[in-house]
This record gives structure tokens, C-alpha cells and sequence, in this order.
């Protein structure tokens, strides 16, 4: 929770001033009843009216610097929640594109996400509350009991005692059922996860839903977790809901043995009426304020529990392993050297992969389903380093070049084609925001994605939906190698990016790109044989190994499970070539 | 939506809930006057002081302890009483919002973001139980208890009662005051709060494009941009609302002062007033602070809860889909199926398809054939009906499909596509998601048939494996082949399919197109066509291109015709 501090730093002067008013505030409002207890005693018990009169305008005195006090506190407080939360919020949101890739899959978008709309809102929420309140409460409660020796000087003998033994029993109170009711919030919270997790399955499945008519199917389950939630939140309601009646039970015996005491002393001449009172005054202050602090309490271990989950994401270490700048290896653009790759899961992508590629030169990456196709392209990438043998990229180690800078070469057209909200220009201008529109046209035309932007209302400023939702599957695929090619590569990377396209399309594709002036070193995954033919070198690899490496010529003679792959594709009638 | 209709449409939730609502009021009524009581009694023990006797103050006492232990028994039944009802609202706010969304078209699901109705779902209907519900519970015990205190303060005097009865509502005044000028930014908040939302989700989706092309900077500029106007919104909203409790409470002060002074005088001129009932009023004063201090605070957290509320509310309105006609056509499906001049477009801009007919028999394949984001969806959009055409009819067995019930139509159709949705539950379930009650027999021949009982024994628990939302650790082969088990399961007259491009591996792949090949077998199919040797064999080609239907045929006659459909066929496969 303490690693959040360094983000209160903007507002640190907000955020001592918020209590400090606040505290004072408490403190005038502790005099009040040594007021009152003056004015019965020696006003109405002397007849004078005119102390009666002074005092109650101390009392309207006090009042106002409250006003003033309270005023400057909830400023204070406010501009500091909210300025915490948005340095949270602009922290996580810097880290998450600054983790490698190992930790923010491991974290898992949708957890990410969570963090950085739901439990920052939380935090917001809980530091307003602890900066308002939390500081107010001991010092009324505390306050309280020093004020009621004061008030009955007897010490132990008097009134005091009472609240010496009240006080505790009710922190006992308070802080037991606190205790068991955020267990029970705890769990309350998961089923409300689950739910939620629920919700979105039936969102993004609504079309598979209703075309086999599950529609009811899947309300019984929507309903079932609906009340599975129901049920944990009124059972975590259900042990909040004491904190009230133990108070009250507390307070009241409390005042009743102050009473029983006082009353005692009265007669004995030992304590004024008016002190008596001024004691069942502290009393009653003490009440409202531990019900106030236990609704505050659950609020914020509410937010306590956000402020350590963001806290841990926010102190992963953001750097990827860097080693000193080293000249080896040869002149090769991209070459892998005995790499194996665990990814943090434990799971075996890539074992012993060595090729290389020049500059300008093609590579194609084919294998079936998990053979370990992505794990090179996120290797090249550096989203994860190799847990073993090397990568070098112009004859130096990946690890000992500037992660922006390697990036900055390469032009990457990613598997699932995503886009973002915006116009197009602004998706294509992704890699350069520099480029002027003729650029932009260019390789719109060189991805055959010109039709399409031309197609649409507003040509360059058409509207992109959140995901580039607006677009088909294809659409999304050209515009992504566009976007790509806006940045003239120098290495260009196709990973699977072929998919939703027809052959038709894809052949015009490939062959605009192999026309391309800068002749970028191009690395393409695929499935299709067909799509590698012409590659320089093609990587041929099966669950993490690699089986061959080279032309398809020398592969179709020497590498069955590339043989294998060709002619089942070519047996499938149109594609073969 | 106007506050009137939020509170008229909150009612009816309440409704539901009578007879818990009234014992929650009859115990709230009981606590208020036990915990009002209580005052007067401290007050009356005192005044035994001044008589001297120390006795009399012992049946007080008693009378105090019994107010309390009744007192919070009546609390603790309340609290338990109002979290029942407000979580029950909660619970049925989510059903409603369930059923709604069940029913809502799909030109509503493709335009509004996920995110948006997810947390105007869960977040939102939170804050409108926690805000509105909390609040009328507290509203309630307060006007109770700031009445029950009047009622109270009468009985031992007029003067100092007025003093507090006429100053105190002023509170109320500035606080609704307060509260009228912040709805306005904590509405905005919630808008600005939603953008930053959906920005977030795309760009934390799309973390690794944006590593790629090294836009951090860009994309963090523009969300500490977003960030940015929140905040300030932020500050300004939770600092006007939270003025109401400073402003209360300075007025309250003032009263205590007031009726100190009151009091006081009363006492020392003799007007029928003791210290003892002076003990009682200055309670009272302070209590009576309360529940104006609650009334107010529930008056600014309202705004909130009403802006949440309207989202919620705005969600429940939304047009739904043309229900289904009443006395629903019933047709026997063999497979025949038209378009007659049907025209079509999501927008009005853009125009799509237009006077569009076609008539397939039954047990014919039809072809759809086009280059890449030709519009094959919306062709299935119009079959499956999730969109309804502008113009013209749809039509199966000759039956206008409006005529029809969605989910019979829809039960005729089985539907294979390329991105096929997995839930995360078991793969049995997942396997008869149409026809929940198949048994694990039915459900393993279906996956046989599918070529899918090989991975499917393979994985860990067999059938009752429970797979990962969306399939993950499922290659897209196998995501294809559970949902080609599914439709073999309901074994439906007619299909929707879409070869296979390239995201499959081989073997996979032969699977997938023997399992098809099975399916087609005598049911009217429309095939997303990517082999020659499909389209070839097909009854008819539709030629797609840029949303329309642009040529029709069969293979030869559209060869012949030397249109759209020959130049692709030259391109690709000459």
C-alpha cells in the first residue's frame, strides 16, 4: 500500500493540509461541551447573563472557523484524491507499455484494464475518504477521553474511568466485526467478478448465442451468478450491519455507569452538574464518531486491497536485461543462434532455432499450430528475451541495442489485425506520425487497401471504430500491412497476416510488396506453403523445433514435414502453383 | 431522462418488495423513537440530581439499558431488512439489464463498445442501488427522526423547540442548493470517466502494435490528455458536493449555540426550564444534526447515484428488436430459401445491397465468392436475420422470415465460421450449446463425426475439459471443429459456412473440409468459398464485391459471362 506514496508527491502539501484543517476543525469542536458545562455551571448556577451571553457567542465563534476550516480541508482533500488517482493512473498506464511482454501477459489485459478503470476510481475514493475522516476520528475519540479527565479532574477516581473502559471495548467492537465483514466483501467481490467475466462472455458470443437459440440457456446461467452474487453481498451486509447495534449496546451501558457514578459525586460535592453533562456529552461524540469511522473503515480496506494489487504492478521491473554494446557475429541483418525460448508459464516455445537472414532477403517461418511461428517474431520484437543462445540483429545482441531503436526499424503487421479509435490517417500515421498523405497513399496502394479507404465516407478522416470494429477482417488485415509500410521498414514482418485473405488478394499483395523500393529484409509466417515459395530461406518448424531450414526446393527434397505440408495443400485443388 | 421518471422507475423496483419494505419502516420507526428517548431519560436522571435523592435516578437507568438493547435490535433488523431489499433491486436490475440485452438488435451489439454496456451493468446499477436505495433508507430514518425529535422537544418546551424547528431546515435549503449545481459535473464526469474507459481498453488490448510502431509517447500523451479533463472535472464535482457537510454542520453549530443561549435563559428567568431538560435539548440539538447532516450528504451522493441511474435506466429503453410475431408462422424447413428485391445497408449513406433476389431449392450449395471484405457477413446477417432487410423480403419455404420466429429460423441455420466463439465452460457444453440436453453419447458421436474426439480425448480432462474464454490454448482448427460438433449435434436443415483460409494448420485443415463435406451432404448450404473445387461443384456462385452482390450463377455462365467473377477466377487460379 506504501509503494503508492511517491504518487501523492505532487500533492503532498494538499494532502498534509486536508487533515491538519480537518483536525483542528475536531479539536474547536472538543471545546463545545466545556463551554456548555461552563455556562450551566456558572452561568444559569450564578445567574449570570451575561457569561451566559459571551459564551454562546464563543460557541457561534467557533462554529464559523469550523465552516472555514472544513471548507479548505474538503478542497485540500478533493484536489488531492483526485490528483493521486490520475498520477496512479498515468503511472500504470506508462507501465504497462513499458513491462516486457512476459510480465503484462502474465497480468492479462482484462486484469490490467480492471486496474486502471475500476480500483484506481477506488483509490480516489479511499484517499478522499482518509484524508476527510480518517485523520478526524482518533483525534475526536482520543480527544474525547482527554477531554473528560479534564472536564472531572479525579483522574481514574471519576467520570474518566468509564471512557477508559468504554473506549476499548468499542475499538474491540468496531475493529471485530470490521474484520470478518471484509472477509466476507472479499469473497462478495469475486462472485462479482465472475459475473462480470460472465457478462462479457455473453457480449462477445451474442451472435453464437442466438443462432443456436441458447438464449434461455445462457439467462438461467447469467441468472444462477446473479444470485450467487446477491447471496455474498448480503451475507458480507449482513456482519457490517452490528456494527451499529454493538455501538449503541457499548455507548449506552457507558452512559449509564457515568450516570450511576456521577450522580454519586454529585451529592458528594465532588463533580458540578454541568461537568456530569459535559461528560455525557463526550460520550455521545465518541458514538457518532466510531459509526462514522466504521463505515469509513470498510471503504477503505475496499481500497486498501486496490491500492496493493496496483501497487504491485506498479513496482515489477520494467527493464528487460541489458548487456554492453558488443561486436560479433557477422554482417547479417537478423540471425538466431542456438535460441530456446521458456515463456514465464513454464511452457517450451522454441528449442535450439539458428538461422540467419541478409539484408533484403526473405524469410519464411512455416509450421502448424503451436510449432512456435509467433515466438520468433515476439524474439525479433524483443517483447521476451531468449532463455538461451542469442539473437543478433547487424551483427550485435539484441540485448545490448536500445529497444526503441530496434523497434523504430521494423515493420511489424501483427496477427490480429488491430486498430485503434480515430481516422485512418491517424492509424496509419501509427509509425510516422511525420508522413505526409502521399505517403500514406503509397502504401495503402502497395497493401491494396486503397480501395478500401477510398471506399469510405471521408476517404483518410474515415472514422475508425474502438478495435477498427467498422472493418472487416480483411479490411483490417491491408490496413494493418499499410501501416506497416507508412514507416518504410527496414525489416518488415508479416506474421500470419495473410489469414483472412483470398488468394487472389493475397497474391496481388505479395507481389506489390516484393516491388517495393526499399526492398525491406521481410519476415513472413504462414501457413500456406504457397505464400513462402519464393523466399530466400524458409524455416520449416514443428512444436518448438526446427526441422528445416532453406529453399523450397532444397526443403521439398530433403524435409518431409515440409513435403508433407506442400502437397496436402496443393491436393486441395486451386492454390497449387 | 428527468429526475421524476429515474425516482418513478426506481418505485416500481421497490414495489416488488413490499412487505419488506414496510417491516424495514416499522423498525426503523421503533429504533428512532428508542434511540430519541433516551435523551429525555439522561435529562430526567440528571434532574434527579437537583431533587437530591440518589434512588430516584435507578429506575431511569433501567428504562435507558432496555431502550438500548431493544433499540439496537431494531437497528440490527433494519440493517439486515435494507441490504436484503437493496441487494435484491440489484439483483433484479442485472436480470432486467440481462433480458435487455438478449433482446436488443445487433445494429445496437456491433455499434456500442462492449465496455460500455458491461459497466453501465455492473457499475452502474451499483451506484444507483448504493446511492438511491442507502439513501431513501436514510432519508427515511432521517425525516423520522428529525419529526419524532419535534414531537419530542414539545413536550418539554415551545420556545426552545421553535429555535431549533425554524433554523435547523436552512441546512436542507443550502444543501439542496449544493446539490443542483454539482448533478451537471458529475455528469460530465461519468461521460469523461466512459471515453477514458474505452480508450484504455483498445489501447491496453493493443499493447504490443503500439510498442511496435514506438507510439508509448503518443498514445500516453493523448491519455493523460483524457486523463487530464477527468481530473479537473473530478476535483470540481467531489468538491461542490462535498460542501454540503461543512455548510450543515457550520448551521447546525449555530442551532446548539441558540438553543444554549435559549435554554440558559430560560433556566436562570425561571421560564419552566431546568438544566436537567437543558441536558435534554442540547442532545437533541446535537442529534437533530444528524439527520439533516444525513439528509444532506444523501442529497449530494443522489446526484451521482442519478447519473447512473439514467445510464442504467437509458440501457433498459433501448429499442429492441422488432418482437416476434405474435402468432408465429410454423413451417416445416427443407431447405428453400429467397431473397425477393431485397435491398439492404447498415447506413443510409451507404448503400449495400440493392433489389437483390434469389432462389435456392433445397439441397442446392450456394457459393459466395468475392475478394477479401466483399460483405459475405452481411449476406449472413440477412440469412440469419440479425439485421432486417430495408426493402424487399427475406424468405424460407416461401415464408417471409419476419413471419417466422427468430429462434426457429435461426434453429434451421447451423453456422460454421472462421473466428468461432468458445464459452468458458466444458467442452461438452460447449458441444451442445445447441441442444442442452444431448447426452455424453450423442455428444461424443457428433465430436467424432466432427473429427474432433481426437484432441478432444487428448486434453486433459476429456470431454470435461473446461476450455478458456474464447478458446484460448484452443488453435483456431480446434475452436472450428468443437463448433462444426455442435452443429452436427443439432443437425439443422440448412448451414452457414466459411472455408477455411489460412490460419490452420494442414491436418487440421483436411479435417475440417472432410467434416464440411459430411455436412453438406443434402442440406441447402451457403459456403464462404475459397477452392476452386467448391465453387466448381456449387449449384450457384453469388459474386460479392464492396458490400453488393455484383453477379450470380453458375460457373460456367458467369465464365461465360466475362464479368467480375472471371477476371478474380483469371487472377487466381489461371
Amino acid at each position: 500500500m506504501f509503494r503508492l506514496l511517491p504518487y501523492m508527491k505532487k500533492y503532498r502539501l494538499q494532502s498534509v493540509l486536508a487533515p491538519f484543517f480537518k483536525m483542528t476543525e475536531a479539536v474547536f469542536e472538543l471545546f463545545v461541551p466545556l463551554i456548555v458545562a461552563k455556562i450551566i455551571d456558572e452561568g444559569i448556577g450564578g445567574n449570570d447573563e451575561a457569561l451566559i451571553v459571551r459564551y454562546c457567542l464563543l460557541l457561534a465563534l467557533l462554529a464559523l472557523a469550523g465552516l472555514a476550516l472544513a471548507v479548505a480541508a474538503q478542497f485540500f482533500s478533493a484536489r488531492a484524491a483526485v490528483g493521486f488517482a490520475s498520477e496512479v493512473r498515468k503511472g500504470l498506464y506508462k507501465k504497462v507499455f513499458s513491462l516486457p511482454a512476459s510480465e503484462s501477459d502474465r497480468l492479462g489485459t482484462n486484469r490490467l484494464i480492471t486496474m486502471l478503470t475500476g480500483d484506481v476510481v477506488q483509490l480516489q475514493t479511499g484517499v478522499n475518504m482518509v484524508l476527510r475522516l480518517f485523520m478526524r476520528s482518533p483525534v475526536v475519540v482520543i480527544g474525547a477521553v482527554v477531554m473528560a479527565f479534564i472536564a472531572d479532574p479525579r483522574g481514574l477516581a471519576g467520570g474518566g474511568l468509564w471512557f477508559l473502559v468504554a473506549v476499548p471495548l468499542l475499538a474491540l467492537a468496531v475493529g471485530g466485526v470490521m474484520i470478518f465483514s471484509i472477509r466476507r466483501y472479499k469473497a462478495s467481490r469475486s462472485s462479482v467478478e465472475d459475473l462480470t467475466l460472465e457478462l462479457r462472455e455473453n457480449l462477445s458470443g451474442m451472435r453464437v448465442f442466438r443462432s443456436f437459440g441458447q438464449e434461455e440457456h445462457r439467462k438461467k446461467r447469467f441468472e444462477k451468478m446473479n444470485d450467487a452474487a446477491s447471496r455474498a453481498l448480503v451475507r458480507a451486509g449482513r456482519v457490517s450491519a452490528l456494527t451499529g447495534p454493538f455501538t449503541m449496546v457499548i455507548v449506552d451501558l457507558g452512559i449509564v455507569a457515568l450516570l450511576w457514578s456521577g450522580a454519586v459525586s454529585v451529592k458528594a460535592g465532588a463533580l458540578s452538574t454541568g461537568k456530569l453533562i459535559a461528560l455525557y456529552n463526550y460520550m455521545t461524540q465518541i458514538l457518532i464518531e466510531l459509526i462514522k469511522l466504521a463505515n469509513l473503515i470498510v471503504t477503505v480496506t475496499k481500497s486498501a486491497a486496490c491500492a496493493d494489487r496496483v501497487g504491485r504492478v506498479l513496482a515489477l521491473d520494467a527493464s528487460l536485461a541489458k548487456i554492453p554494446p558488443e561486436l560479433s557475429g557477422g554482417e547479417e541483418e537478423i540471425a538466431f543462434e542456438h535460441v530456446d525460448l521458456t515463456y514465464p508459464d513454464g511452457t517450451k516455445a522454441l528449442k535450439d532455432v539458428s538461422f540467419s537472414i541478409g539484408r533484403g532477403q526473405t524469410l519464411g517461418i512455416i509450421g502448424g499450430t503451436g510449432a512456435g511461428k509467433s515466438s520468433v517474431i515476439s524474439l525479433i520484437m524483443r517483447y521476451y528475451d531468449p532463455t538461451g543462445g542469442r539473437i543478433l540483429c547487424g551483427g550485435r545482441d539484441l540485448r545490448s541495442l536500445d529497444e526503441s531503436a530496434l523497434r523504430a526499424r521494423i515493420g511489424l503487421v501483427p496477427q490480429k489485425p488491430e486498430l485503434f479509435r480515430g481516422t485512418v490517417a491517424e492509424n496509419l500515421r501509427f509509425g510516422d506520425p511525420s508522413a505526409d498523405d502521399e505517403t500514406l497513399w503509397d502504401a495503402l496502394t502497395a497493401a491494396d487497401a486503397d480501395g478500401i479507404v477510398r471506399s469510405k465516407a471521408g476517404g483518410l478522416d474515415a472514422e475508425v471504430e474502438q478495435y477498427g470494429r467498422n472493418f472487416s477482417g480483411g479490411q483490417k488485415q491491408r490496413l494493418t500491412v499499410a501501416r506497416a509500410l507508412v514507416r518504410r521498414p527496414e525489416i518488415l514482418i508479416l506474421d500470419d497476416s495473410f489469414s483472412a485473405l483470398d488468394y487472389a488478394t493475397e497474391a496481388k499483395l505479395k507481389k506489390s510488396l516484393s516491388e517495393l523500393s526499399y526492398r525491406p529484409t521481410t519476415v513472413i509466417v504462414s501457413q500456406r506453403a504457397s505464400s513462402l515459395r519464393r523466399a530466400d530461406r524458409i524455416l520449416v518448424l514443428d512444436e518448438g523445433g526446427q526441422v528445416g531450414l532453406g529453399t523450397h526446393e532444397e526443403l521439398y527434397a530433403s524435409c518431409p514435414v515440409y513435403r508433407e505440408i506442400c502437397l496436402s495443400q496443393e491436393s486441395e485443388g486451386g492454390d497449387a502453383q | 431522462m428527468t429526475k421524476k421518471e429515474i425516482m418513478r422507475r426506481i418505485f416500481r423496483y421497490i414495489a416488488g418488495e413490499k412487505g419488506l419494505t414496510f417491516c424495514s419502516f416499522a423498525a426503523s420507526a421503533v429504533y428512532v423513537a428508542l434511540t430519541l428517548a433516551v435523551p429525555i431519560l439522561v435529562g430526567r436522571a440528571v434532574g434527579t440530581l437537583e431533587t437530591g435523592k440518589i434512588g430516584g435516578i435507578f429506575p431511569y437507568l433501567a428504562v435507558i439499558l432496555a431502550c438500548a438493547g431493544a433499540g439496537a435490535l431494531c437497528q440490527w433488523i433494519m440493517g439486515e431488512i435494507n441490504n436484503r431489499i437493496s441487494v435484491r433491486i440489484l439483483r433484479d436490475l442485472r436480470a432486467d439489464a440481462y433480458r435487455k440485452l438478449s433482446k436488443l438488435p445487433f445494429s445496437y451489439l456491433d455499434r456500442v463498445p462492449s465496455g460500455d454496456t458491461v459497466s453501465r451493468i455492473m457499475t452502474d446499477a451499483e451506484a444507483l442501488v448504493d446511492g438511491i436505495l442507502m439513501g431513501f433508507t436514510q432519508l427515511f430514518t432521517g425525516v423520522l427522526t428529525v419529526v419524532g425529535t419535534v414531537v419530542f422537544m414539545l413536550t418539554m418546551n415551545v420556545t426552545v423547540t421553535l429555535v431549533v424547528a425554524v433554523l435547523t431546515p436552512l441546512s436542507v435549503f443550502f444543501a439542496r442548493f449544493i446539490a443542483r449545481g454539482t448533478f451537471r459535473h458529475f455528469k460530465k464526469r461519468s461521460e469523461l470517466q466512459a471515453d477514458l474507459t474505452a480508450y484504455t481498453e483498445e489501447t491496453v488490448t493493443g499493447r504490443k502494435v503500439v510498442r511496435a510502431f514506438g507510439r508509448e509517447e503518443e498514445t500516453y500523451a493523448a491519455f493523460a490528455e483524457k486523463d487530464e479533463k477527468l481530473r479537473r472535472i473530478s476535483g470540481k464535482a467531489i468538491f461542490l458536493s462535498s460542501l454540503t457537510n461543512p455548510v450543515t454542520r457550520f448551521l447546525n453549530a449555530l442551532v446548539y449555540a441558540a438553543v444554549t443561549l435559549v435554554g440558559a435563559f430560560l433556566c436562570v428567568r425561571g421560564g419552566n426550564m431546568t438544566v436537567g431538560m437543558l441536558t435534554s435539548f442540547l442532545a437533541y440539538a446535537n442529534q437533530y444534526t444528524k439527520p439533516f447532516n444525513e439528509i444532506s450528504g444523501v442529497l449530494a451522493e443522489l446526484q451521482n447515484a442519478f447519473a447512473c441511474a439514467a445510464r442504467v435506466f437509458e440501457f433498459l429503453d433501448e429499442e429492441e428488436e422488432t418482437p416476434d410475431p405474435a402468432d408465429p408462422a410454423e413451417v416445416r424447413v427443407t431447405g428453400r430459401v429467397g431473397a425477393e428485391d431485397v435491398s439492404f445497408s447498415y447506413t443510409k449513406e451507404q448503400k449495400l445491397i440493392e433489389h437483390f433476389s434469389l432462389d435456392v431449392r433445397p439441397g442446392e450449395h450456394i457459393a459466395i465468392v468475392g475478394p477479401t471484405g466483399c460483405g459475405k457477413t452481411t449476406l449472413i446477417n440477412l440469412l440469419m436475420r440479425f439485421y432486417d432487410v430495408n426493402a424487399g423480403r427475406m424468405t424460407v419455404e416461401g415464408v417471409d422470415v419476419r413471419a417466422l420466429r427468430r429462434r426457429d429460423l435461426r434453429a434451421s441455420y447451423g453456422m460454421v465460421l472462421q473466428e468461432n466463439w468458445i464459452g468458458k465452460m466444458s467442452v461438452t457444453d460447449n458441444i451442445r450449446r445447441g441442444k442442452p440436453d444431448a447426452t455424453a453419447k450423442e455428444v461424443e458421436a457428433a465430436a467424432r463425426a466432427a473429427h474432433a474426439h481426437g484432441f478432444i480425448s487428448r486434453l486433459p480432462q476429456g470431454y470435461d475439459t473446461v476450455l478458456e474464454e474464447n478458446g484460448e490454448g484452443l488453435s483456431a482448427g480446434q475452436r472450428q471443429l468443437i463448433c462444426i460438433a455442435a452443429v452436427m449435434l443439432v443437425d439443422p436443415p440448412m448451414l452457414i459456412l466459411d472455408e477455411a483460409t489460412a490460419s490452420i494448420d494442414t491436418r487440421t485443415e483436411k479435417k475440417i473440409q472432410d467434416a464440411f463435406e459430411k455436412l453438406m451432404r443434402g442440406r441447402t448450404t451457403f459456403i464462404v468459398a475459397h477452392r476452386l473445387s467448391t465453387i466448381r461443384n456449387a449449384d450457384k456462385i453469388l459474386v460479392m464485391n464492396n458490400g453488393s452482390i455484383v453477379e450470380s450463377g453458375t460457373h460456367e455462365e458467369l465464365l461465360k459471362k466475362g464479368g467480375f467473377y472471371a477476371r478474380l477466377y483469371n487472377a487466381q487460379y489461371a
